[in-house]
């Protein structure tokens, strides 16, 4: 019974979902969008496991002194600030327990929650994403050695893509004439992004699409039973 | 004599309504709830004047809806109609904004028991769900199906025995969505595989989820998959924790993990955007076996510059079925590369279709 009952609701509500594609009549044209809500729904109690789960995690490991407990310190204050600092004098639009800080945000500018937001944590998040540009030149190094037919053509694409989106290749190839434009290489580059790139990102995404299909059927007909946790 | 002019008259008002008609149309929308009209008006009416736009629920009182000047067509949504006639009046005035002539129409909002605008992605449905179950039945019957392997998944075993001799843990990333996403839901069926064979090997699962949906299905996939591989003591719940929902906060997260922890086997499979190529070369920095997966194809040339393997697009939703060995799973698989044969001869006949200037096809698959 435990299997059973997800397998009905499962069903039932794949089925629906389905149907609710081709059906614009009343009650299925409201079908996707509430089911939607009560996915929000769950996942705002379910946010409450997480946060438990973080707290559990880091406090263990501070009562164990494992290895660098001493970041759990750091997550675990910073977790507090934040929810306090939330708690107590609100967000950007909404105002908190003990109004919405008006004398804070005459000396510091904005409410503590947005300050620490904007001044902290924006910083920390560009820091990450700018390390993308580095692993970003280790990866296409790599990739780039033309040891065989198929990395050599990538090399090759490679450079003209590059080339084509930079000011530089733009002049190299300015010379040529009018009727030899289809040699210019920001229009080889052009022609290397729209056809030949786009055919491939297409077929990955119609294969996608029909691997989603293929699995949405497993799951609503019970074949595939593994996020249930349980064998077929 | 009188006679004559009332017929006169009759004709001339039938005549001017038809002209009415014809410059003035108002339409239920089609294939909608019966939440809108479509109205549309002559090209030619805009050349003498501008016009103005009114509608009533009761044919006396009527209010004004606000149009651009060089609007022909306008689709009035209205989510209070109730399935009564609806009357539009069209006012065409001169540049002294006096009324030179007006049009009125009327029409009753209808909602649609089936809309016929995605007919073909229902043929389409039918037809690959139909070549599904047929394998799936003839691999119930007993029939031998050929899938071509996918090296990724057969290097599952390799690397938790790698990780096992190295005395060093598995991890694996479930990505950055929630079970809201198919991709994630293909990556969870594969978590509960690969924790089988980790609890076989007596190995270290780390699994750091960004969402707290996927923290509870995930926990509950590899405790499951604990007790039927028969260590139901060696499940540790701590072990599958949640990190953030912020995407570079959860790959600071991740990235800690690798560099601390230094996985043997990192297993990336589910949904990336950016946070990709920073998860896969810091794994490929700490020198661990990495098999990635995912339906972005956009992520996909990180995964395979950064990884040992890579699932490209559908096998990371076939990866499931693949590993079950299960006759019936591995049926629908058959039936999704018939899919793609069908999918294939259709793009080849379009495009012969379109060279000869038939666009029959093209039309028919033109979802608006």
């Amino acid at each position: 019974m435990n299997h059973i009952l997800p397998l009905i609701i499962t069903f039932l509500a794949g089925l629906l979902m389905i149907v609710s594609e081709f059906i614009p009549h009343k009650p299925f044209e409201r079908i996707v969008s509430e089911l939607e809500i009560w996915f929000m729904i769950i996942s705002g109690f379910a946010i409450i496991l997480g946060q438990l789960s973080l707290i559990k995690m880091n406090v263990l490991k501070i009562q164990y002194k494992s290895e660098n407990w001493k970041y759990c310190v750091v997550t675990l204050i910073s977790f507090f600030i934040m929810l306090i600092a939330g708690l107590l004098w609100g967000t950007q639009n909404q105002g908190g327990i003990i109004g919405s800080g008006e004398s804070l945000i005459q000396s510091i500018g904005s409410k503590p929650f947005d300050y620490i937001f904007d001044n902290i944590y924006q910083h920390l998040m560009a820091s990450m994403f700018s390390l993308l540009a580095f692993f970003i030149a280790s990866a296409a190094y790599r990739a780039f050695i033309a040891r065989t037919l198929e990395s050599s053509l990538l090399l090759i694409s490679a450079i003209f893509v590059m080339l084509g989106n930079t000011s530089i290749g733009t002049s190299l190839t300015s010379f040529l004439p009018e009727n030899l434009n289809f040699l210019h290489l920001p229009t080889i580059s052009a022609f290397i992004m729209d056809y030949p790139n786009l055919a491939g990102q297409r077929a990955i995404m119609i294969g996608a699409g029909l691997g989603i299909i293929g699995s949405s059927l497993r799951i609503i007909l019970g074949i595939e039973r593994s996020w249930l946790g349980g064998k077929k | 004599m009188k006679k004559r002019l009332f017929c006169i008259t009759i004709a001339l008002g039938i005549l001017s309504m038809l002209m009415s008609a014809h410059l003035f149309k108002v339409t239920d929308y089609p294939n909608d709830d019966g939440s809108a009209i479509k109205l549309q008006w002559d090209k030619s009416i805009l050349e003498s004047g501008h016009i103005e736009l009114y509608k009533s629920t009761d044919n006396k009182h009527f209010i004004q809806i606000p149009l651009s000047s060089d609007m022909t067509e306008y689709v009035d949504k209205d989510s209070t109609f109730s399935g009564n006639m609806v009357f539009y009046r069209l006012d065409l005035k001169n540049h002294a904004g006096e009324l030179v002539n007006f049009y009125k129409s009327s029409a009753i909002p209808k909602a649609q028991w089936f809309n016929t605008d995605k007919l073909p992605l229902l043929i389409i449905l039918i037809l690959f769900s139909s070549a599904i179950a047929y394998y799936v039945l003839s691999a119930k019957q007993g029939k031998e199906l050929y899938i071509r392997k996918i090296n990724g998944l057969d290097a599952m075993d390799e690397a938790v025995g790698r990780a096992t001799e190295m005395g060093k843990p598995v991890l694996f990333v479930p990505g950055i969505m929630d079970l809201d996403d198919m991709q994630t839901i293909a990556g969870l069926t594969i978590l509960g595989k690969l924790a089988e064979k980790t609890a076989d090997y007596h190995c270290k699962l780390i699994v750091p989820v960004s969402k707290s949906m996927v923290l509870s299905a995930a926990r509950e996939i590899v405790k499951t998959a604990y007790m039927q591989a028969g260590h139901p003591d060696e499940y540790q719940p701590d072990n599958i924790f949640y990190l953030t929902d912020d995407q570079f906060g959860y790959v600071a997260g991740v990235d800690g993990i690798i560099m601390r922890e230094k996985p043997a086997a990192n297993f990336l499979l589910g949904c990336f955007y950016a946070e990709s190529l920073i998860i896969a070369e810091t794994g490929f920095a700490s020198g661990a076996i990495q098999t990635a997966g995912t339906a972005q194809p956009s992520q996909l040339p990180f995964f395979v510059a950064s990884c040992d393997y890579t699932l490209i697009g559908e096998e990371l939703f076939a990866a499931s079925a693949y590993l079950s060995k299960d006759p019936q799973q591995l049926g629908s698989l058959k039936g999704q590369d018939f899919g793609k044969l069908v999918i294939i001869l259709m793009i080849i006949t379009g495009v012969i279709l379109e060279i000869f200037g038939i666009h029959f096809l093209k039309d028919f698959f033109n979802i608006s």
